[in-house]
């Protein structure tokens, strides 16, 4: 028998032993044991250091409020830090690790770090690592130096660098009523709810329900309490219209009742069962909302707390009730409350010698008197813990009398041995969920908690202990209450099972803090004491929330849970006002540690979607580099062995001016526009005029944001009187369609159009060059396609390789040009055929970066020119901007500051140097490779020019056309380029379009 | 965040895109001077409270609603097709 297992009792199975490790050595427990029950079974107290004094440290509490014994479980090659020993069920082959020490858990050196005592004081970082004003560590240089140092010695727990091979999953469920917090007021809740035929979901944290019952001793309508949990558990779970979670942790709570929890499906057994994730998310959306969340104790405060050995009342209580582990042999309890009678009680009947029972108050209740009678310890009232002995187990206690009203302590100190204490400081309700969903915590001097307010109705209801109530009785006619109003159903009071408990006193003690000598911590996992919290309010932080932040008070991954009512006490004590007017910290998701991958769950690599056109497999069959233009992908170039990216767009786009070159046009925004009302509408978005357009014809077209500045353009093909084809530019097509069907909807409901985005539907592919004409010859069959029956901007109808297209005589390069669309499925079949006929012309496939240097040389826009900034008239579009007719964005694009000569606008630079430009690249007038220059302006699109054989680009500059023919600097220090330019037209090649028109 | 889209159902935030301020109307460009249009496109209301703003159903139907969502509470009050004109 382990040395501390009691003779019977508890919910652990005896007859199923479990073998694990803790650093490296062999344990054995029972199923049902945590890690820590099954430790503290083998007699083991040590369980980690803390956080900054590397001190020694064991269990404190029995739930996932456990502040100190945080260990690191290993699973293969992942490790997983700082997971609470009470939060890990033991099964087999379970390895854990102790954190924060070096060389070993008995023997750490980082323990030095005690004997500097108060240095290490709130702030310290702060104010010893900030360097000195000047100097090569001034500043916080100097802590950016140290900082690497001291972050080795401080923290908890190592991660891995080993990828989780675990698989997470999310879940989404909708529930009527979603209950909180499995203890006898949820169960009682659950069940008048889905008894109410409403569905209901049911989340228990711990791996099952039951709660306070499981470890109270109570019986509830005459069975032992554990018992009922388990059969009223039982029947809710049969239900159909009942889930009921077991561990799992309802840790978010967002608005319109989303709440967010955490399933921990696979971490009790070596694996997960097959088809399970390690970890499931659930999104839980729910009608109403019960919070039964319980409360968590909270410990006193006094000098050498943190000694293993200490520990809270109501989780010794637990050991000895729930796992039938003895925490000590001869243990004291020290209170401020009547809660922690039951628990000296209960461990006096589990076989531990309980040696006295210290309690600040002078007067006692009868009952627990009564309790204290039954242990048979020497009962201390009006006395105090003022010390604690032992290195690395506790070994006894120092108690002095206390008078709980001044607060003073007096008489003889006098030591009594023990190896455990257990503590209680009174209950805070676990109102957590609450707090986020909202509601301001408000201080109850009675009960001296803070408790949630009343619900507001819409949202929550709660039962049990989170309100402040602190008997099973209450709890569990609160809890029908809460889930019959949840259920819709009048709130009536009715019978709910007799309860036999001692009749305590619920209220605590005011007392939180003894004021004793010696280091007394408040957060015991981020090492903050009382000394740190009034060192802060002396060097003036008041406020709650900035104490918070200069302390770490609260910040650790048990995110205060057993310290935050302390610390505000004692601030509340050291500005001389009640813990009331303090107000409370808000709240936040998550209340418990949720792991990332859960959160991500299948969510993972590559995110993005790719999109396609139907010619893609050939462009990369035929050596492209595929570039990402938004989610497309798009040929950059079709690279020959050998040649670099610059040189195979030279190639391409010189064959396209001497020859004919084909590009994939796919990409482009495609939005059917139909209606009676279409030429209309069309009129209103453009700024250019639509309703003219004869049929089969298309018009370039420009559109404007209502605030007058430029939004995209593209051409429109007029297919039939009320049938449009509008495109757009490859980037903008989601945003155009959403300006176009805000318009409809919005301004001009009455507008008999309709929009179907059709991008998707059609392939396109553009031929350029003197020869295109020729290519499409010899493949176009149905139609000629000679110059008077495809004009420049003509629409003509036929058939390639037997598919229909559509071909628009269009020009972006300049040259004689088409686009040849046909439904997406013939993509592939029209593409090639196209390459087939244009095979004896020479035909070449060209990527974006030759339709880059074509455009460039033609001086045509696109989206880095359209920029969000620039106008009509930046861009000398004005010769597209109606008169005659109101368009979006024409009240607004003449404004002030719109129209003046200083704009920057549209220009052509050539590099005079001969040396490539650099988009991005500034324009200054003067300046050096050194001096930066003032800015007159950017470059937006460069290339080196195959037409003209110089590198040019376009840039928007200041003044725009005053400057043609002047010369002024390229600037791009980052890339160091400085150079000089001449500022031309943005007209380079061919200005009188005579090779389009032909 | 739930929208109850009148065509689709209610559905999730993330379905939708949030298409500004339903309070203002667009002006008559006939009519309207500089100033009414300024009040257009930069002017808004920043109410604590319920407020009336565009939301898209950009996941789903596509059509534009008016949503009348309370800006403290996030609630949602009301929900018309933008196209009908006033929320009931």
């Amino acid at each position: 028998m382990s040395p501390r297992r009691a003779a019977a009792g508890g919910l652990v199975d005896r007859d199923r032993p479990v073998r694990f490790t803790f650093d490296g050595r062999p344990y054995t427990g029972f199923a049902g044991d945590t890690l820590a029950s099954a430790l503290l079974a083998s007699g083991v107290t040590l369980c980690g250091r803390s956080f900054k004094y590397h001190r020694p440290r064991g269990v404190f509490a029995a739930g996932l409020d456990e502040p100190n014994a945080l260990v690191t479980v290993l699973r293969g090659a992942v490790r997983e830090p700082n997971v609470p020993a009470t939060q890990i069920e033991i099964h087999p082959g379970l390895r854990v690790e102790s954190q924060n020490r070096y060389p070993s858990l008995a023997y750490d050196v980082g323990a030095v770090n005690q004997l500097g005592g108060p240095l290490l004081a709130a702030g310290f970082y702060y104010k010893t690592f900030m360097g000195p004003v000047v100097g090569p560590l001034r500043g916080t240089r100097f802590w950016m130096l140290c900082e690497k140092a001291i972050r080795r010695a401080a923290g908890l727990g190592r991660a891995g660098r080993e990828p989780d091979p675990a698989r997470y999953e999310r879940m989404n469920a909708f529930c009527d009523v979603l209950v909180v917090g499995a203890g006898p007021a949820g169960l009682e809740a659950a069940e008048a709810a889905a008894k109410a035929g409403k569905r209901v979901i049911l989340a228990e944290t711990e791996p099952a329900a039951g709660g306070s019952a499981l470890w109270s001793g109570e019986t509830i309508g005459g069975t032992p309490a554990a018992r009922w949990a388990q059969e009223r558990a039982a029947r809710l779970a049969a239900m159909d219209n009942v889930r009921l979670l077991t561990r799992t942790t309802v840790w978010g709570y967002y608005d319109n009742n989303v709440l967010a929890a955490l399933e921990r499906v696979g971490d009790h057994g070596p694996a997960a069962a097959p088809g399970e994730p390690r970890h499931r998310h659930w999104t839980v959306r729910a009608g109403r909302v019960v919070l039964a969340t319980g409360a968590l104790e909270r410990p006193l405060v006094f000098p050498g707390n943190d000694r293993p050995g200490v520990m809270l009342a109501g989780a010794a209580e637990r050991y000895a009730v729930q796992y039938g582990v003895l925490p000590a042999a001869r243990l004291a309890v020290f209170t401020n409350n009547d809660g922690a009678y039951r628990a000296a009680a209960a461990l006096a009947r589990a076989g531990a010698e309980v040696a006295a029972i210290v309690d600040t108050r002078s007067t006692l209740s009868d009952a627990a008197r009564a309790l204290a009678a039954e242990t048979g310890a020497e009962l201390l009232s009006g006395h105090a813990v003022v010390a604690t002995a032992g290195r690395r187990a506790l070994s006894g206690i120092t108690v002095q009398a206390f008078e709980a009203a001044g607060g003073r302590l007096s008489g003889p100190r006098r030591a009594i041995a023990v190896d455990g204490l257990a503590v209680s400081g009174g209950w805070s309700p676990a109102l957590h969920l609450a707090s986020q969903a909202g509601a301001a915590p408000v201080w109850d001097e009675t009960r001296q908690a803070f408790l949630p307010p009343q619900p507001s109705g819409r949202g929550w209801l709660a039962a049990g202990a989170v309100l402040g109530t602190a008997g099973t009785a209450e709890a569990l006619a609160e809890g029908r209450m809460a889930g019959r109003r949840a259920a819709g159903q009048r709130a009536a009071r009715s019978r709910v099972p007799a309860v036999a408990a001692p009749a305590l006193d619920p209220h605590p003690a005011e007392v939180i803090a003894i004021p004793a000598p010696g280091k007394a911590f408040v957060d015991l996992q981020h090492d903050v004491t009382v000394e740190d919290i009034r060192l802060a309010h002396r060097e003036g932080f008041v406020a709650a929330e900035h104490v918070k932040r200069y302390t770490t008070l609260g910040m650790a991954t048990d995110q205060g849970k057993t310290s935050n009512v302390p610390g505000l006490a004692v601030l509340a004590a050291a500005r001389g006002k009640p813990l009331g007017a303090l107000g409370t910290t808000r709240f936040r998701p998550p209340y418990a540690p949720v792991s990332l991958g859960a959160l991500a769950a299948e969510r993972y690599g590559h995110l993005r979607p790719e999109r396609l056109t139907p010619m893609h497999d050939w462009h990369v069959d035929n050596g492209a580099r595929m570039e990402d233009a938004g989610l497309w992908k798009r040929p950059m170039i079709y690279g020959q062995p050998g040649e670099t990216v610059a040189q195979a767009y030279v190639r391409e786009a010189g064959r396209v001016r001497a020859a004919v070159g084909i590009i994939d046009v796919s990409t482009l925004g495609k939005i059917a526009v139909k209606g009676p009302d279409a030429a209309a509408f069309l009129d209103r978005v453009y700024t250019n005029t639509f309703s003219t357009l004869p049929v089969g014809k298309a018009r370039y077209g420009l559109m404007l944001r209502e605030d007058g500045l430029a939004m995209d353009d593209g051409t429109t093909w007029r297919l039939g009187q009320d049938d449009f084809l509008m495109t757009t530019t490859t980037a903008n097509a989601g945003k155009v369609m959403q300006h176009l069907e805000y318009l409809l909807d919005v301004a001009w409901p009455d507008m008999k159009v309709h929009l179907t985005s059709v991008t998707d539907q059609w392939a396109g592919a553009a031929l350029a060059g003197p020869q295109s004409r020729a290519v499409l010859a010899a493949c176009v069959t149905g139609t000629a396609v000679d110059n008077e029956t495809l004009p420049f901007m003509g629409i003509v109808r036929g058939a390639i390789d037997g598919a229909p297209v559509t071909i628009c005589r269009l020009s972006f390069s300049g040259e004689r040009a088409y686009e040849v669309y046909c439904g997406a499925g013939h993509g592939l079949a029209v593409w090639e055929a196209l390459m087939e006929a244009g095979a004896a012309h020479g035909i070449v496939p060209y990527g974006l970066e030759a339709l880059g240097a074509l455009r460039i040389e033609k001086g045509h826009v696109t989206g880095a020119e359209i920029d969000g900034r620039t106008t009509a008239r930046d861009l000398h579009l004005d010769w597209m901007l109606s008169k005659k007719k109101p368009f979006v964005g024409a009240a607004m694009m003449d404004r002030e500051g719109l129209t003046g000569a200083d704009r920057h606008r549209l220009v052509g630079v050539v590099a005079l140097d001969g040396r490539p430009l650099g988009g991005g690249a500034h324009i200054v007038e003067r300046g050096t490779a050194e001096a930066l220059g003032e800015s007159i302006g950017h470059i937006t699109a460069c290339c080196y020019s195959p037409a003209l054989q110089r590198h040019i680009g376009l840039a928007l500059v200041r003044g725009g056309k005053a400057r043609h023919g002047s010369r002024a600097h390229v600037s791009d220090p980052l890339r160091g380029r400085f150079g000089p330019v001449e500022i031309v037209s943005h007209h380079f090649f061919d200005p009188e379009g005579s090779r389009m028109y032909g | 965040m739930l929208i109850p889209c009148p065509y689709c159902g209610p559905r999730d935030l993330a379905e939708y895109t949030y298409q500004g301020d339903a309070t203002r109307a667009r002006p008559d460009p006939a009519t309207a001077g500089q100033a009414a249009w300024n009040a257009y496109v930069y002017e808004r209301a920043n109410p604590a409270g319920p407020h009336r703003e565009h939301w898209q159903h950009a996941g789903g139907c596509r059509a534009h609603l008016v949503v009348t969502r309370d800006t403290v509470s996030h609630a949602v009050l009301a929900v018309a097709p933008a196209r009908a004109g006033e929320p009931s």
